[in-house]
């Protein structure tokens, strides 16, 4: 077997091209490299184009093994963890070479990591379901989120389940994508530039109820910082709003025509799409 | 029954206050009630309502106060005016203080604004006795009402049932709530006679037993008929305070046990009685709040809710209180050094439980990974045992770990050693005075 880097356009799809091209080719790839800078090193690399219809027989392939790898491969592959690729390739060939069982042993060496990496990420999804903070923009929430792993394809269906009759979008500062949801349809795709639309009084407002009520909730004879640290990580911290500096609770634009805090009125009324407002995510000017 | 107030001409003039002070006072108000959860709930999203409680069956942390409290729910008091007099109370009728009052309308945008933004996962909500235990919850009622059917809330509600409330009253509530909880607060009769002369052991325990009972019908109703009414379908809670009548831990275990057996309760919440008030009858005000003792409780708690122990296993009338210096599971295996070491490839998953630094999910993934191959002891950290506790109490194919010497005294010594990194900082100090000189 000679070995070789593949570089690939650093889909999942195109990571299963890759797999696929390795059989044929009978190569054991030493490293994978999508776009900005290639490992330097001895080995020769070789572009690999994605080809929907390999990637699907790899999958299938997988999936008829073992359902439970299928999963983990989809999974892994949004993970940060580092040289992801090359772990996920290690277990696809043991897979297709041994067979299933070894993924029963929990501890088993390939397996190990590829596992480690997804509970990480399923622990990251699980917080942001709770940390990420929306703010009303004239009738459309969105939000901004900071995470290691890529947490969107995850949180998809709970936010679009959880805000079905709003409209809605959450991007992610790390990766430089965004979920955009309306009336029953979602869509993530990556953003470049993207900027916060303006903060009208009404949303001021609430960022400044909440705060209170945030600051209020502590008993202070019992403060332990070190406790909400272990609990909920700094790193957080940045996009949630009960962290943000006074100005964050100022509005930045004239009030919108839209929505005034007097309930109900306030809320969109369910069933109708809310009325269009300065919220859609622009470019940078 | 008597006929449901109309709010607007029954709250009382409260001055000027708005909605931001309003908040500020009966969230400092609610603070001390410890239930923060929002599991249990089983509401999908429907097209016209706002939010599901689908987050339930693991908890949705939305933040953590600057004390370590997971934030799930707007928790708030309906009002803070209260008729009775429970003297270890903040809002109990003699004590001087501000009081304010929400009306439903502000109550219910500032929960669904909340949710919307995903700053919570639905609402708690308590309420001091304004007027007598029916009139408030017909108030609480009216707010839910509201919530539920003008602004189409399809989140999570926790509410409280006040002791003394009229059973159709605690129904009502029961179908617009997912939970419910009746708070018994002190742990014995002769506290409650002391400290709260309005309540009596038998005015909490009723609507407790209508609860579990009403639940228990929905339940079978739902098998019948799909679309029954659920009636709290996330079960009833309660909370007991710590610290502030002389009650032993193995007293508190006990009645815990039988609130989990006989009323089926979900959770019981343990609060570290705060020193509130100067009170002959109640610890001096400097007193700091028993954290560690709060902290042990949580984990006998668990010990009984997923473990498989007993009250009696842990505590005995003799030996009534928890040793400080180790946690309650290392503290049984110390007296029970003959149930031990445990075979990792043979014993069974009630057996696995009982080894210290073996949790749940290291017993499961034992149970999964030994059918491949026998296990080694280098292999159990990497299925989340925690050795440091575990490697004096188990065997992997016989063997102990490597080199691992110790006496009755250094694994004593050894065992406080390896939790105190895991306590919270308070607890930790705490627990330093406990500690030899
Ligand atoms: S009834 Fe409740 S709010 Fe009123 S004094 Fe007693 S504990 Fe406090």
């Amino acid at each position: 077997m000679t070995e070789i880097i593949y570089e690939y356009d650093g889909s999942f799809e195109g990571f299963l091209s890759c797999v696929f091209e390795s059989y044929l080719c009978k190569e054991l790839p030493t490293a994978f490299s999508s776009g900005e800078e290639l490992p330097s090193s001895l080995f020769p690399v070789r572009t690999v184009l994605t080809d929907p219809e390999r990637a699907a027989r790899v999958y299938r392939k997988v999936a008829k093994l073992s359902p439970e790898a299928a999963d983990l491969l989809r999974r892994g592959f949004l993970t940060c963890l580092p040289e992801k690729e090359l772990c996920l390739y290690r277990l696809t060939a043991k897979l297709l070479e041994q067979g299933p069982r070894f993924l029963r042993d929990l501890s088993d060496e390939t397996l190990l990591p590829v596992l480690r990496a997804v509970r990480h990420l399923n622990g990251e999804v699980h917080q942001y379901k709770g940390f990420t903070r929306f703010s009303d923009l004239g009738g459309v929430l969105g939000g901004e989120i900071q995470p290691k792993n890529r947490v969107l394809p995850l949180l998809r269906r709970h936010f679009c389940d959880r805000y079905r009759n709003e409209r809605f979008f959450l991007y992610d500062r790390t990766h430089h994508e965004a979920l955009f949801y309306q009336e029953g349809k979602s869509l993530i795709c990556p953003l470049d530039h993207f900027r916060m639309a303006p903060t009208d009084e009404t949303e001021a407002r609430y960022r400044l109820l909440w705060k209170r009520f945030y600051d209020t909730i502590a008993i202070r004879e019992r403060e332990n910082p070190r406790c909400r640290m272990t609990q909920m990580p700094k790193r957080y911290w940045g996009t949630m709003t009960e962290f943000q500096g006074e100005s964050y609770f100022r509005p930045t634009a004239a009030p919108a025509g839209v929505s005034g805090s007097a309930a109900p009125a306030g809320i969109p009324a369910p069933g109708t799409p809310p009325a269009p407002g300065p919220s859609a995510p622009g470019s940078a000017p | 029954m008597s006929v449901p107030p109309a709010i607007a001409g029954a709250a009382p003039p409260c001055g000027e206050m708005d909605v931001l002070e309003k908040l500020t006072v009966l969230t400092d108000a609610a603070k001390y009630d410890a239930a923060c959860t929002s599991s249990g709930g089983d509401r999908r999203s429907r097209a016209g309502y706002i939010g599901n409680t689908t987050t339930a069956a693991a908890g949705c942390c939305h933040s953590f106060s600057a004390d370590g409290r997971c934030v799930t729910l707007l928790k708030v008091l309906l009002t803070n005016r209260c008729v009775y007099d429970c003297a270890y109370c903040v809002n109990r009728r003699s004590n001087e203080t501000v009081r304010a009052m929400f009306t439903p309308e502000e109550l219910a945008d500032l929960t669904v604004q909340f949710y919307r933004r995903n700053y919570i996962e639905g609402l708690f909500l308590s309420s001091g006795v304004y007027r007598s235990p029916d009139y408030t919850t017909e108030l609480m009622i009216r707010t839910l009402r509201l919530l539920r059917e003008t602004y189409r809330f399809n989140g999570y509600i926790h509410a409280k049932a006040i002791p003394g409330t009229a059973p159709e009253l605690v129904e009502q509530l029961g179908f617009l709530a997912d939970r419910l909880s009746v708070n018994i607060e002190l742990p014995s009769e002769a506290g409650l006679r002391a400290l709260a002369p309005d309540k009596t052991k038998q005015a909490i325990l009723a609507p407790m037993g209508q609860i579990r009972v009403r639940n228990q019908q929905s339940r079978e109703e739902l098998v019948k008929y799909r679309h029954a009414p659920k009636f709290a379908p996330a079960g009833q809670s309660t909370q007991l305070i710590v610290g502030a009548t002389p009650d032993t831990d193995f007293h508190i275990l006990r009645l815990t046990q039988a609130l989990y057996d006989r009323y089926r309760l979900k959770r019981v919440f343990y609060s570290a009685y705060v020193p509130v008030v100067e009170n002959p009858l109640l610890p001096s005000r400097d007193t700091k709040p028993p954290l560690l003792r709060e902290h042990r409780l949580y984990q006998a708690d668990w010990l009984l809710r997923f473990y498989g122990f007993r009250a009696e296993e842990l505590l005995e009338p003799d030996r009534p209180d928890f040793d400080t210096r180790v946690d309650p599971k290392c503290s049984w295996a110390l007296r029970h050094l003959d149930f031990f070491p445990v075979e990792v490839n043979r014993a069974d998953y009630e057996a696995l439980l009982r080894v210290p630094g073996v949790g749940v999910v290291s017993a499961r993934r034992i149970l999964v990974s030994r059918r491949v191959r026998r296990l080694r002891i280098e292999d159990l950290p990497k299925l989340g045992v925690v050795m440091k506790r575990a490697q004096y109490f188990l065997t992997a194919s016989g063997r102990m770990a490597e080199g691992l010497r110790f006496t009755q005294d250094s694994l004593l010594r050894n065992l406080i050693a390896a939790e105190r990194p895991a306590l919270p900082q308070a607890v930790f100090e705490q627990l330093s005075l406990f500690a030899p000189a």
